[in-house]
């Protein structure tokens, strides 16, 4: 059973949205692994894409919590095979003129640019899913890692399907 | 047409059909009040800003509107807080509107500042922090929207001084547009027929009924469905009366106190047909152990609430009323074609089990020695006052739990209470709010504890100053005499900081402070001539006090925790428990 889960949400742009989801996260006792926000095409609309931890039943209430926030439109679960998913690491690694080639080669192998070159720094932009970053990182480790930075997942479905496909909004009567 | 914001506040409550609204004001909502004089609603002064929005709660508890309460900003919404988590807990449908300082001082720690959207966040069901003064009119009118559709439940609208200030047109639309907010209502056709085809098979049903057929005003529906198919009724804490007591049908309530029938019929039914209920432990016991041969159907409107504590079998998400509609209407279409005992289920034996459990294991309450009053038997004596045509509200203790188990309520909205959060407190501002809602001709009565009468009694001087005649009874057993009995219970009679002296203060005073009449009841046979006293009284708020035999416990009970299987009926068998776990 697998219990990591990657939610695509897309949210109205509003203040606090993500204080709501968050809140409700951490009041309902349950896991995120990752969070990465940003706006979409729509700029009234936000796109989170969560990563959970959480066993089915766990999952399916995580799910209608945050339906139940009236800031919330649409969400989907990412099938891992059905989707592209990404994550975004930058890695400042000591680098001396012994080591400099080395390292390039490496970030080479992992399609990794070089961003940043200072005298005995290396800095490594790299793109890709979290077991390819965790790969590179243990090999740029016995180098000296002076510091990282890793963003939450982002995620889209495969093919031409959208997320957006078929919500709309509907005029109610108040009173 | 330019109106400030302040205005527009007391236009869009006017074309909303606000006739009421419970506050008090103060720095960061003056602007409101000015505007307010002209209103073509009443404000009722509160006392405490908790009183406000407990009263908004009961308008909402008693009529099923949405209640309205005003408060300032800083200590005054923070003193909402309380009463926000209680109507997020029960589905109370209540607006609160809040002033902000000014929004060129957020954010600065300005006087009487409050995160108060952070703060209320979790606490309900949505909230906003008005950002433009042409906003007011939507958002107000989608908090409404919000807080009465759906799951009810608390909205907050936030409203900064300097918005409320400025001026904008005014524009009314009676339409909201709400992307991310479309409660489904009715039910899936293909859910419904599923649900009667399990009913038909099953031999010992049980209508698990909760406060979510109460809020949406399912009384009849509920009637119609549960006597076509001659379903025995439980109704919980939250939907005491929805079905009445006084049928045959009717197996009394669940839980923790529940009556002896209902809480059996729970532990051995093979169907509960759940209709807006949600599983709360206070009625499961163990969670483990309950109903532990039940299929399950649950239709609730919440689709959150399905699945969350206890597996389903037959999911409807829908408002309640309207699927019970469509369930009666396939039943009607079923019995027009002669087809309807297909679908009674063969339970005769089962109801006739529960008719006599319910013989048997009747509510017990010792007769009194000495003329000292039972606090069960005053209860009593309170619904034979005031009779089946009353609204009764109970605070928090063993007098809730007594007036849950002995009044014979027979319609939803008829018995108020605080079931979900148990707040202390609640009784005498919602019974003021429920009376102000059902109006002059229906007695409201409160039934409150020593203890929580003293939490909120305050609001007394409300009722005085806006002529709202609620009988307020307190059962004085100077104590916090629930917890009382679960020290009793469970920590061996090392009774801690629980007792309550009976006359501090003293209440007939207190009663001749507020201006109205007080009475108190001390023995058995002044019971009934006192209280034919008061309930001669009903034009202005009325104090009757019962000093009670304070040694009185609550049962049955189900130890917090335990399986419902342990269901204890009196002291004796408890102690009989605890002497024979010594022995063994
Ligand atoms: C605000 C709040 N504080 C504390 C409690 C815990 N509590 C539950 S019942 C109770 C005793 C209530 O005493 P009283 O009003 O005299 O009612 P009784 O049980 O004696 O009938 C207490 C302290 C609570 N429910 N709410
Ligand atoms: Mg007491």
């Amino acid at each position: 059973m697998r219990t990591t889960h990657t939610l695509s949400v897309l949210v109205e742009n509003k203040p606090g949205v993500l204080t709501r989801i968050a809140g409700m996260f951490a009041r309902r006792a349950y896991n995120i692994h990752s969070l990465a926000v940003g706006p979409t095409d729509d700029e009234a609309v936000s796109r989170l894409t969560l990563v959970v931890g959480a066993e089915a039943v766990q999952l399916e209430q995580i799910v209608k919590q945050l339906n139940k926030l009236v800031h919330v439109l649409k969400i989907v679960e990412l099938d891992p095979d059905e989707s592209v998913e990404r994550e975004m690491q930058l890695v400042k690694v000591l680098a001396d003129p012994a080591t400099r080639s080395q390292i390039i080669e490496i970030a080479e192998v992992f399609r990794a640019k070089i961003v940043d070159v200072d005298h005995d720094s290396l800095t490594i932009e790299a793109a890709g899913n979290p077991g390819k970053l965790a790969a590179m990182l243990e090999l740029l480790a016995p180098y000296g890692i002076r510091e990282m930075v890793r963003s939450g997942t982002i995620a889209l479905s495969r093919g031409s399907k959208s997320i957006s496909d078929g919500s709309r909004a509907r005029m109610q009567r108040v009173v | 047409m330019e109106i400030t914001g302040a205005q527009a506040v007391m236009k869009s409550l006017e074309a909303l059909g606000v006739d009421v609204v419970f506050g008090y004001p103060g720095g960061a909502i003056l602007p409101a009040y000015d505007p307010m004089i002209e209103a073509g609603f009443q404000h009722v002064l509160v006392r405490h800003e908790q009183g406000a929005i407990h009263m908004a709660e009961g308008y909402a508890h008693a009529t099923g509107r949405v209640g309205v309460c005003i408060v300032t900003s800083g200590p005054a919404a923070t003193n909402l807080v309380t009463g926000l988590t209680d109507a997020m807990m029960d589905s109370v449908p209540v607006l609160a509107i809040t002033g902000q300082v000014a929004s060129t001082a957020i954010g600065s720690d300005a006087f009487q500042e409050a995160d108060v959207t952070g703060i209320t966040m979790p606490i309900t069901k949505h909230n906003e922090l008005v950002e433009s003064v042409e906003r007011i009119p939507e958002a107000i009118k989608e908090a409404f929207y919000v807080a009465r559709t759906g799951r009810p439940g608390p909205v907050l609208v936030d409203i900064p001084k300097d918005i409320l200030n400025a001026t904008l047109t005014w524009n009314w639309d009676d339409r909201v547009e709400l992307a991310g907010y479309r409660p489904t209502v009715r039910g899936h056709s293909k859910m419904v027929r599923e649900a009667l085809e399990l009913i038909a098979t099953a031999t010992k049903p049980v209508i698990y009924a909760g406060g979510g057929l109460v809020r949406a005003g399912a009384d009849d529906e509920l009637f119609e469905f549960a006597t076509r198919l001659e379903l025995p009724v439980v109704t919980t804490l939250m939907a005491r009366g929805v079905f009445p007591d006084t049928h045959e049908l009717a197996v009394g309530m669940p839980g923790m106190h529940g009556h002896y029938a209902a809480v059996r019929a729970f532990q051995e039914t093979d169907l509960l047909v759940t209709l807006g209920a949600r599983f709360d432990d206070r009625v499961t016991g163990q969670l483990a152990t309950f109903a532990p041969h039940a299929k399950i159907i649950h239709v609730d409107v919440d689709p959150a609430e399905i699945g969350k504590n206890r597996p389903v079998d037959v999911p409807i998400v829908g408002d309640v009323k309207v699927v019970l509609e469509q369930l009666n209407e396939v039943l009607g279409a079923k019995a027009a074609a002669g087809e309807l005992e297909r679908f009674k289920p063969d339970a005769a034996a089962w109801r006739e089990h529960l008719a006599q459990l319910r013989r048997e294991h009747p509510l017990r309450v010792e007769q009194p020695h000495e003329g000292v009053v039972k606090p069960q038997t005053a209860i009593q004596a309170i619904y034979e006052q005031w009779g089946d045509e009353a609204v009764y509200v109970a605070g928090v203790g063993q007098h809730q739990m007594w007036a849950s188990q002995h009044i014979p309520y027979t319609r939803g909205r008829q018995w108020i209470n605080s079931g979900g959060l148990g707040t202390m407190g609640f009784a005498v501002p919602a019974a003021i709010g429920a009376k102000v809602g059902v109006g002059p001709d229906v007695p409201v009565v409160a039934i409150d504890g020593d203890g929580c009468f003293q939490m909120t009694f305050q609001e007394i001087a409300a009722a005085v100053q806006h002529d709202i005649p609620v009988v307020f009874c307190v059962i004085n057993n100077g104590f916090l005499g629930m917890v009382r009995q679960w020290q009793h219970l469970f920590y061996d009679d090392r009774l801690s900081q629980v007792a309550l002296p009976q006359d501090l203060p003293d209440l007939l005073k207190l009663a001749d402070a507020y201006g109205i009449p007080g009475f108190r009841v001390q023995t058995i046979d002044e019971l009934e001539t006192t209280l034919a006293k008061a309930a001669s009284i009903t034009d202005q708020p009325v104090l009757v006090e019962f000093r009670v035999d304070p040694d009185e416990m609550v049962f049955p009970m189900v130890p917090a925790g335990a399986s419902n299987d342990e269901l204890i009926e009196s002291a004796e068998e408890w102690h009989a428990r605890v002497a024979a776990a010594e022995q063994a």
